[in-house]
């Protein structure tokens, strides 16, 4: 697949009476990583969840694959081919990790070889020791492998990645991002939400900041790495 | 005692336990993904054995045999597996966000439809089905009989675990089930459409409750009042078995049926009273039941009345309201001011429930316990002691009292749902007391002759009396709410956590108000008793606790006044509506349910918020 999947003008979302976003606009591009860059409470996750219509949002167009999903129910967004690993992983715990597995079976529209749970344990060595392991049995690294694992039996084209480096263990930050490029390798787009911005620096194609719920920068990550002033204006580092 | 006598028992229990797991099988499955505690699960249940019992002898007229019997059986189960998807597509999926209580009480609405359109469709008489061709002979067991189709229904109960198992650890329908019992959003986002899935598990919970309705026709006659029976039933197995775990409804059902086959050899007038103290029992020990889990549910979802500062008004209001009541025998025939006092009493009763609900967050859904407590206190002592009135009403408070403080001390260690169904458990046994101990309790005749003595005999003396009292309990009350009492169960109801950290003993405000609420309800069911001049166990039913509650949900959760409205209304509609139509139960159980679909804030609490919009 190539070209332009998600495309975003203008999106708007509010918990209440409290308005989070303020008309973003962004795009992720077939097989790129995008990472959405800022600090916490700056809106990157409501962004995501906006995305999936899990918080109610209004945008001039909001498109996935051309198609329009404002309004649409969350399921068959996910149906178009738009995968969603949350930042609380949000495991099954009382499935165990196959049963979490068949959960997230669905068969893609794509060309690609469909993900099997053989090329997931591949992929993720540590899941493929604990198949009938229950997910409350698990560790936070474990249960975050297991998340995107479960997103990627739906076959998606492209991945909303919350988080994938919080709170889990130092020495599988660097098995995540390596997970992460072999996604991108396997032709999966992904949009990345990061605070950690070394980690969305080694992976990431392009960077949108976000600070208060606006759009800062958009651009190659390159420019943002290079461009000192904004990043110590946003991210303070 | 002779051996062979035990083991007859000991099947009969299994035999009775095979049938109430299926059913509650279903609930707990329904529950588990949805969230709702389906009142109307007894209700499928009665129409599984309805539809059962006229159809099966209309088969076995075409084609004598077992196979027009079991089809027959299955037949039933399967339309009424259509009729949860109907439920589903209605009603539950309009109200899976909304706060327990009213789910409760929109799912009791669909109670009171079936209970006139189950008469309506196949009368009112009790149909007893036939009995299964080729196990017509009973065989023996150690010297004795013992039907042969109860042996059937002894492996139905296994057989049904072992096919749920399968169809939930085995099959993708079950795992995406046990996935969505856990996490709806997170199904959702990974492409399932969570609606299918939901209406897919009703079909499948009434199809159990069909079930077990359909396979009873032999042992007992489908008649009206098995839906109220079997709901309370269920909600034991599943309190005691733990909320969603089917395993645990198995064993919680065995024990249930062996204790009421054996608990008929110690009192034998109550085997209820035995399956009360094993609840008791195994919610002191553990909570959650056999197998449960602790539920998240409840802490956020509590309604009540908003904490807003008492208006100037009010008091002026009152008072007016007062003065108005008081000049009401002046002008009023007999006839009104019977229906004024039954008004108050009321009230007082809507008033009581208010401050476990609205102001506790309690949802007790078994109030009518309190209130029957009060009234029959208050009728035994007249029967035993020959007591007047001044003497019996306070006895019946305090009977009511000390049955608050027993239910309470179980009751306040529970959240949400279980609060719910422990309480309604409560009050249904008490009911199954009132009715079967017909020594004490007069049975279903009740107890006759409680009248005022001379002074208080004339309808507007017993009015005026009954208005003074209610009047001061409710000051009295009100100024509870206000006072750092209803604070603190104010604070308990909206974060229970937050309560307990700031050192509030939660459980002892609670276990007081549930004292409280009691004797005030006593006392509106000891005034009630002596306005009628008679106690029967309807006070006691599970309809009359959902009347307190459809006052509150008439007149409005979150504001103090409006279960008072709330009663006024609703007996006055009765008393209006009912001699004109034989089917006021469906025409309240709709009100009900559009009640809790349109305006669910109440008729006080929907001008209290169309003046704050206006402000």
């Amino acid at each position: 697949m190539t070209g332009l999947l998600l495309d975003v003008e203008n999106l708007k979302a509010s918990y209440g009476r409290a308005q989070v976003l303020f008309g973003l606009s962004f795009r992720l591009q077939a097989g790129e990583i995008t990472a959405l860059i800022g600090r916490n409470g700056a809106g990157k996750t409501t962004t995501l969840k906006a995305v999936l219509g899990l918080v109610p949002a209004t945008a001039d167009r909001l498109l996935f694959k051309d198609r329009s999903i404002l309004g649409v129910p969350t399921y068959k967004i996910a149906r178009l081919g738009l995968g969603y690993v949350p930042e609380d992983r949000r495991i099954f715990t009382d499935l165990t990790v196959e049963e979490n597995l068949e959960a997230g079976r669905r068969s893609g529209g794509s060309e690609r070889a469909p993900w099997t749970p053989e090329r997931l344990f591949r992929l993720f060595p540590n899941l493929a020791a604990m198949k009938g392991r229950r997910g409350n049995q698990m560790s936070g690294g474990e249960q975050q492998m297991l998340s995107i694992a479960r997103t990627l039996m739906g076959n998606p084209d492209a991945i909303l990645l919350d988080e994938p480096s919080e709170g889990i263990a130092p020495v599988l930050v660097q098995a995540m991002a390596e997970a992460v490029l072999a996604m991108k390798a396997e032709g999966v787009a992904i949009l990345l939400s990061e605070q950690n911005w070394a980690f969305a620096a080694a992976v990431a194609d392009k960077a949108c900041v976000i600070e208060r719920g606006e759009m800062r920068f958009e651009g190659a990550m390159t420019d943002f790495l290079g461009n000192e002033a904004l990043r110590l204006q946003t991210l303070g580092v | 005692m002779d051996p062979s006598f035990l083991v007859i028992q000991a099947l009969n229990g299994l035999a009775s336990a095979s049938s109430l797991f299926i059913t509650a099988c279903g609930l707990t499955l329904v529950f588990g993904v949805t969230r709702i505690v389906n009142f109307a699960h007894g209700s499928l249940y009665m129409v599984g054995a309805y539809t059962a019992a006229t159809l099966v002898p209309k088969l076995l007229d075409l084609s004598y045999g077992p196979v027009a019997f079991w089809a027959g059986l299955l037949i039933a189960a399967i339309a009424v597996g259509l009729i949860g998807i109907l439920l589903e597509v209605l009603l539950l999926r309009r109200i899976y966000r909304a706060p327990e209580l009213l789910q409760l009480l929109a799912t009791f609405g669909v109670v009171l439809v079936f209970q006139d359109l189950v008469v309506q469709i196949f009368g009112p008489q009790d149909i007893l089905g036939p009995r299964a061709p080729g196990l017509r002979q009973p065989i023996e067991i150690l010297g004795r009989r013992f039907p042969s189709y109860e042996l059937v229904l002894i492996a139905a109960g296994p057989v049904v675990l072992g096919s749920m198992w399968l169809l939930l650890r085995k099959t993708r329908f079950g795992i995406l089930i046990r996935a969505a019992t856990q996490d709806r959003d997170m199904v959702a986002a990974l492409g399932v459409n969570q609606a299918l899935l939901f209406t897919a598990t009703l079909f499948l919970g009434a199809f159990l409750a069909g079930l077990g309705g359909a396979l009873q026709i032999p042992r007992v006659a489908a008649n009206t009042g098995m839906d109220l029976s079997i709901i309370a039933e269920c909600f034991v197995v599943t309190v005691v078995g733990g909320m969603g775990s089917i395993p645990g409804a198995f064993l919680a059902a065995l024990i249930i049926g062996e204790l009421q086959a054996f608990g008929i050899l110690i009192f034998p007038k109550s085997t209820l009273v035995i399956v009360f103290l094993l609840m008791a029992f195994v919610l002191a020990v553990k909570p959650n039941g056999l197998f449960g889990r602790p539920e998240a549910v409840g802490a956020s979802h509590a309604v009540g009345i908003a904490s807003r500062a008492p208006s100037r008004w009010s008091a002026v209001i009152a008072i007016v309201v007062f003065a108005l009541f008081a000049a009401l025998p002046l002008i009023a025939d007999p006839y009104l001011l019977k229906v004024a006092t039954e008004i108050l009493i009321l009230g007082l009763f809507a008033f009581s429930l208010q401050l476990l609900i609205g102001v506790g967050g309690l949802v007790s859904f078994g109030h009518a316990a309190f209130f029957g407590l009060g009234a029959y206190g208050a009728a035994l002592a007249v029967k035993w002691f020959g007591a007047s009135m001044e003497a019996a009403i306070p006895l019946g408070v305090l009977l009511a009292a000390a049955g608050g403080a027993l239910i309470g001390a179980f009751v306040v260690r529970l959240s949400g749902i279980y609060l719910a169904m422990m309480t309604l458990a409560a009050a249904q046994i008490l009911y199954a007391v009132a009715f079967q101990w017909v020594d004490v309790t007069g049975g279903d005749n009740g107890i006759v002759g409680v009248w005022p003595p001379a002074w208080a005999g004339a309808r507007e003396v017993y009015y005026l009396v009954t208005l003074t009292i209610t009047a001061g309990v409710l000051v009295l009350l009100a100024r509870a709410v206000h006072a750092p009492f209803g604070y603190s169960l104010r604070a308990a109801r909206d974060s229970e956590s937050r309560a307990e950290a700031i050192g509030l003993r939660i459980r002892y405000h609670r276990w007081t108000a549930f004292i409280v609420a009691g004797a005030s309800a006593g006392l509106a069911g000891g005034l009630y008793a002596f306005s009628r001049g008679s106690v029967d166990p309807s006070l006691l039913g599970i309809p009359t606790s959902v009347d307190a509650l459809t006052m509150l949900l008439l007149g409005g959760i979150q504001t103090l006044a409006g279960p008072l409205l709330g009663a006024a209304v609703l007996h006055a509609l009765r008393d209006w509506i009912m001699p004109l139509t034989h089917f006021w139960r469906l025409l309240l159980g709709l009100s009900i349910i559009t009640m809790v679909l349109v305006f669910p804030r109440g008729l006080v609490g929907t001008l209290a918020r169309r003046r704050e919009e206006r402000a």
